[in-house]
């Protein structure tokens, strides 16, 4: 018999224990699938860690899969904290990267300390404005935004297609669904030659330090954590909770619509309609997985992306199907979710006989 | 009143009971033997352990020690099965919860049936339910509509379909918990009548209360609770209210007394307010609170309290009328604005609305003027300030915690209405209103709260008392008006007035005024 | 305007609605039941791709259709029982809990069938659900076309929605899921598990969302894509909303859906050269989220949707 009672609020090094062990625990379950498949299960882990650790440019690749992830990553965390279940970072995503390249093509010219800015700036913008819409419907009407969002991912796709097929195709693409490329001004440069580490990391990086510092120690911040742990009592505490959840939806759209700036400009150089694997889903992961805390999300990002790095690297060796790294990412997120259950309650367990408690 | 006589057999026993959360013994070591046909009263203060120990009894928790007998009439007593409501319930065991267990999207019938038939049937048999309730109600006197909604009925008759469901199962030992805290004086004594016919046909009922008026005037037998103890089990007949009351706390109390006051000129004025929609709603509210007094609120839970005090803390803004506070006009003010214009608020749901559960002590108490430059700069918390001025509070007020750190949650019902006086009442407001302030706390936190509002009182601010207790507002208040169907009476001197005539006014009845 | 009159008539036209709508059907009716009961499920978009793929591959395999559509309902019921015990007996946050089944079912899937056809170009065709063809009934003037020239599965959705009704509305168990959807605690009152009707709704609503899936691969079409759900199940979410909470609504929104896409699908032919796909693409998810803005202000939420609930606790 289990018996679970409540605890006082976790340590930092027992929340840290625990996103720890539910990442484990997903690699550790993720041996069945990959057994099904008919691998060797130990060769397959040192290829998963090979791809994702093994050389310079491996460690760097990962490192490049990150930079959206911390990004997304940050965009659910902030909206999660205030209980704003922003579900859409991937159409917001889209909606950054096409406002990058609306300004980046050439709409806009100008030295790069210019052009840079008004791309970065244009992209947050779009992703801001997209939630907007969701977090007017929650707080107004009342709509629940899980299923707006989600729904706006399906429409900003199409019409991001339906601007790459027309208006803003690429005239010398010979046909692709492509735009024109981002000008040289605009792009964001690389950090190391040689690699496709761009400035973006350094972006999402600081990014993570600003909300982190935002919620701590500001008062923006400070309302954001009150709306989110009790909406009732912040209201009637006279916070504003209506702007509160704007000014949350507002950021944790142009944090997701950064995610597409910093891909379409820091690594792709134009914008296609396959231009994230999902980023926006697994950034739930990533926050998830951090607890929702802005720093913690930098390292479930690492880790995450190094699965889809790593389980890349082991695809193209083993021939079996990458999609194993969606499904070590999905299980993850499921064995976060359950050792959450160690921060809130001691579990206890009680041989039979004994068992004098209930669940509560 | 005299009970059934003495060889009378014993339907229920509870044997050595001990149940601990944590380091907390809820219950000690309880025992208590129930009679066919008798009505006893547990009576205690709030978190003396009454409720617990009637969740073990029903099956909610499993006890740590000792275990619950119940007699079948034949075969004499047996184990009841622990943690099981199915089995508390196969033995005759029907239990009224202070909170209402009816879905209140079904009917009063379907909530009575169900339970009562398999799952996998097919068909309900409604018509066969609805022949024996129609008989239970006639003989009884429990009068509901069993074909409304529950969401359409008024709180006396949910109250009454909470009954009949034990009934219906054929219930042997009734559970009342605190079960005139939502009834007006009349309606009380309606279903003490009402009790009174079902044990004198054998049913036996143990009534869970605070209240000693009664304890005295509706039970054969007391047994009090005191942290978790019993301490004392008599007949009704060999007690008085004096021993009653220092049995249930423990020593002698000293009651909160007003002296006269002195009030001045009219400071906050409620005229012709209207709001909401439905069974909440307020119409044309008619309130003028003068400086130095308080003026109370009495009514029936479910009447328009709620709304009154969400349009007087600023949540609501109202369809039409105005409000005046100080001269000024603060009709559309929001919580904030009210807030800054020195109005208190003390919300009646303390956990829900008045603190954040995850946030720490001192954030709670620095939630209502956290844009105030004495707890930001620049949007800037500043944190040594906050922290500092907890510490002065918590001292001030007495709040028990583990720091100014802690989480407000983790803190007892009576520390967090601290936590709220303390933020509230610290600025010196000019008006205060506090809804049910004293609702689920003990004897010393209420009597804290009481010393509270009286000296803010003193100090010359206006106190609107809103509360669902008779004694309370009638020991506090100045003056004392009812709401009742979303319609405020004019207020008039508490000298003036008995708990006959309030009952009969929360009940819509007498004083033209209350329509 | 005389042409969209012609289209309205036409009982092709309705067929296609109709076809359009049996998916949105038992995704609706899923939802609901689960909803019914105080439990979310947002694992409904993977659980209609977990349909499609087993439904799909075990006929492909070389089971019977109907053996098709029971290893996708068992499918269904697979994730729902995961829903379930994280959303009921350990209280988890139901969003989380079901954007995390979701990502884990479509991945699953994906992953199986990748795995299970590591090279194949083109996806391998099934026999699939033939239209029923029904002596006279088939042959009726208007009727006939639109409504006995469809799949048993669509029969089967019709069926279910009356069944659903039946079950909510006139049997001990419906008021038990009608309650424990309201308060909970009016169910543990009378003696019932209130873990166990809600596990059991969310498992049964699961597998009847599976068979969503089981008709897009089975009757609608004849093998399994990537991405073939397409937000489906999101879609069903909002109709559940719509349709508030009653199986006839959602039959009645469902096929409202269905009749506008199969119109607009239409409407594309005919203008389809001035405006870009993409647009009529867009339309079932800008209707979604314009059939949640009306009925927003007059929602009526069962009360205990998204609380968990823990015994003893009131």
């Amino acid at each position: 018999m289990i018996r679970l009672e409540p605890r006082p609020p976790a340590s930092v090094s027992r929340m840290l224990a625990v996103s720890l062990a539910a990442g484990a625990a997903a690699l550790v379950l993720a041996a069945i699938p990959m057994s099904f498949a008919g691998l060797s299960v130990f060769e397959a882990y040192g290829l998963i860690v090979k791809g994702a650790f093994g050389s310079v440019f491996a460690f760097t690749e990962m490192l490049t899969r990150a930079t959206p992830l911390i990004l997304t990553g940050l965009a659910a965390a902030v909206a999660f904290r205030a209980k704003l279940w922003n579900i859409g970072a991937e159409g917001q995503l889209y909606a950054g990267a096409l406002a990058a390249v609306a300004v980046g093509t050439g709409a806009v010219s100008g030295p790069g300390y210019i052009l840079i800015p008004a791309v970065a700036l244009a992209g947050a913008l779009a992703g801001g404005l997209v939630m907007l819409g969701p977090t007017l419907l929650k707080s107004k009407l009342g709509v629940d935004e899980v299923v707006t969002t989600l729904l706006l991912n399906f429409i900003i796709l199409l019409f991001v297609q339906m601007m790459l097929e027309g208006p803003m195709q690429d005239p010398m693409g010979m046909g692709w669904p492509q735009s024109e490329p981002i000008l040289d001004e605009a792009a964001l440069p690389k950090l190391l030659e040689r690699t496709r580490i761009h400035w973006g990391l350094i972006v999402a990086l600081a990014a993570s330090l600003g909300v982190y510092f935002l919620l701590k120690r500001t008062v923006w911040g400070f309302e954001i954590r009150a709306v989110g742990e009790n909406a009732a009592a912040a209201r009637h505490a006279g916070i504003p909770v209506t702007a509160t959840f704007i000014r949350v939806g507002l950021l944790s759209g142009a944090l997701a619509g950064l995610a597409g700036v910093g891909e379409v400009a820091g690594l792709k150089g134009y914008l296609t309609a396959d231009l994230s694997p999902g980023f926006g889903y697994s950034g739930i992961v990533v926050a998830m997985l951090a607890g929702l805390s802005p720093i913690g999300v930098v390292f479930a990002a690492l880790f995450i992306a190094s699965i889809f790095v790593g389980a890349d690297s082991m695809s193209r060796a083993t021939g079996v199907s990458n999609y194993l790294a969606d499904l070590i990412v999905a299980m993850a997120l499921l064995c976060v979710l359950v050792s959450g259950l160690f921060l809130r309650f001691k579990v206890r367990f009680i041989s039979a006989p004994a068992a004098k408690g209930s669940a509560g | 009143m005299t009970g059934p006589t003495n060889e009378a057999e014993t339907v229920l026993r509870l044997d050595g009971i001990t149940k601990r959360f944590g380091a907390l013994t809820a219950n000690g070591e309880v025992s208590l033997d129930l009679k066919r046909g008798e009505i006893l009263a547990l009576l205690g203060e709030n978190g003396a352990g009454k409720t617990t120990l009637m969740n073990i009894l029903f099956g909610h928790y499993v006890a740590d020690e000792g275990q619950v007998l119940v007699g079948t009439g034949r075969t004499g007593l047996h184990e009841l099965e622990p943690g099981s409501p199915h089995a508390a319930l196969e033995a005759g065991i029907g239990m009224v919860h202070q909170h209402f267990t009816l879905a209140e999207n079904l009917s009063a019938l379907d909530n009575i049936v169900l339970g009562t038939e398999k799952l996998s049937s097919l068909t309900s048999a409604h018509a066969a339910a609805r022949k024996k309730l129609k008989d239970l109600i006639e003989r009884s006197g429990l009068n509901v509509p069993l074909d409304a909604r529950i969401s359409q009925l008024s709180v006396g008759e949910k109250q009454r379909v909470e009954i009949l469901k034990a009934l219906y199962r054929d219930a042997r030992v009734l559970v009342l918990d605190e079960p005139t805290a939502v009834l007006t004086p009349q309606e009380s004594d309606t279903l003490f009548g009402t009790l009174n016919k079902l044990a004198k046909d054998g049913l036996g009922i143990i009534f869970i209360s605070h209240k000693l008026a009664e304890v005295m005037a509706s039970s054969h037998r007391v047994a009090v609770l005191r942290a978790g103890r019993k301490v004392a089990d008599l007949p009704t007949a060999e007690c008085d209210l004096r021993k009653l009351a220092e049995l249930m706390v423990g020593h002698e109390i000293v009651e909160t007394v007003r002296d006269a006051g002195s009030p001045g000129a009219p400071l906050y004025v409620l005229d012709k307010v209207s709001a909401g929609h439905g069974r909440d709603a307020l119409h044309e509210i008619d309130l003028t609170l003068r400086a130095g007094e308080i003026l109370g609120i009495a009514g029936v839970s479910g009447n328009g309290q709620t709304m009154l005090a969400r349009v007087i803390s600023g949540l609501v803004t109202p369809v039409s009328g105005s409000i005046s506070l100080a001269g000024q006009n603060e009709t559309h003010a929001n919580a904030r604005k009210m807030i800054e214009s020195g109005l208190a608020r003390i919300p009646e749901d303390r956990h829900r609305d008045g603190i954040v559960g995850a946030m720490s002590v001192s954030e709670n108490l620095a939630i209502e003027t956290i844009r105030h430059p004495e707890n930001q700069r620049f949007g800037l918390l500043r944190f040594r300030a906050m922290l500092e001025k907890a510490r002065q509070l918590i001292e001030a007020y007495d709040i028990r915690c583990q720091g100014e750190d802690s989480q407000a949650r983790l803190l007892s019902g009576g520390n967090i209405q601290k936590i709220v006086l303390a933020r509230t009442l610290e600025p010196e407001p000019t008006v205060v209103l506090a809804a049910q302030p004293s609702r689920g706390l003990d004897v010393g936190a209420t009597s804290d709260v009481h010393k509270r509002l009286l000296a803010a009182r003193e100090r010359g601010a206006g106190v609107i008392l809103i509360s669902e207790d008779l004694d309370e507002l009638m020991r506090l208040s100045d003056r004392i008006a009812v709401i009742h169907r979303g319609h405020l009476s004019e207020a008039e001197e508490t000298e003036t007035l008995d708990r006959g005539t309030l009952g009969l006014r929360m009940a819509g009845h007498g004083g033209e005024e209350a329509a | 305007m005389i042409e969209i009159l012609e289209i309205l008539i036409s009982p092709n036209f309705w067929a296609a609605a109709l076809r359009i709508a049996t998916p949105l059907i038992f995704g609706v009716i899923g939802a609901l039941i689960c909803e019914r009961a105080g439990v979310l499920n947002l694992g409904i978009e993977g659980i209609f791709t977990a349909g499609a793929m087993a439904g799909w591959m075990a006929v492909w395999l070389g089971a019977g259709l109907w053996g098709g559509v029971l290893v996708a309902a068992f499918a269904g019921a697979v994730f729902g029982l995961i829903h379930a015990i994280l959303t009921v007996p350990l209280g988890l946050s139901q969003h989380v809990s079901g954007i995390g089944v979701t990502l884990f079912a479509t991945s699953l899937s994906y992953f199986i069938y990748r795995t299970a056809l590591p090279d194949v170009s083109s996806p391998p065709r099934i026999e699939a659900f033939q239209p029923l063809d029904i002596p006279v009934l088939s042959d009726l003037p208007f009727l006939g076309p639109a409504l006995f020239q469809q799949t048993s599965l669509t029969f089967l959705a019709l069926l279910l929605v009356v069944a659903t009704g039946y079950l909510l509305y006139r049997t001990p168990l419906g008021l038990a899921i009608q309650a424990v959807g309201d308060n909970p605690s009016a169910v543990e009152s009378q003696g019932l598990s209130v873990y166990a009707i809600r596990i059991g709704a969310v498992v049964a609503g699961s597998s009847i969302m599976a068979l969503g899936g089981a008709f897009l691969t089975m009757s609608a079409f004849d093998a399994f894509f990537f991405g073939m759900v397409n937000g489906r199940g999101w879609i069903c979410i909002a109709l559940t909303v719509f349709a508030s909470w009653r199986p006839g609504k959602a039959l009645l929104g469902a096929l409202l859906f269905g009749a506008f896409d199969a119109f607009q699908v239409r409407l594309q032919t005919e203008v389809g050269s001035f405006i870009p796909g993409q647009i009529f693409l867009m339309m079932p998810y800008i209707l979604s989220i314009a059939a949640l803005i009306v009925v927003a202000r007059r929602a009526d939420y069962p009360r205990a949707l998204l609380v968990p609930y823990f015994r003893g606790q009131r």
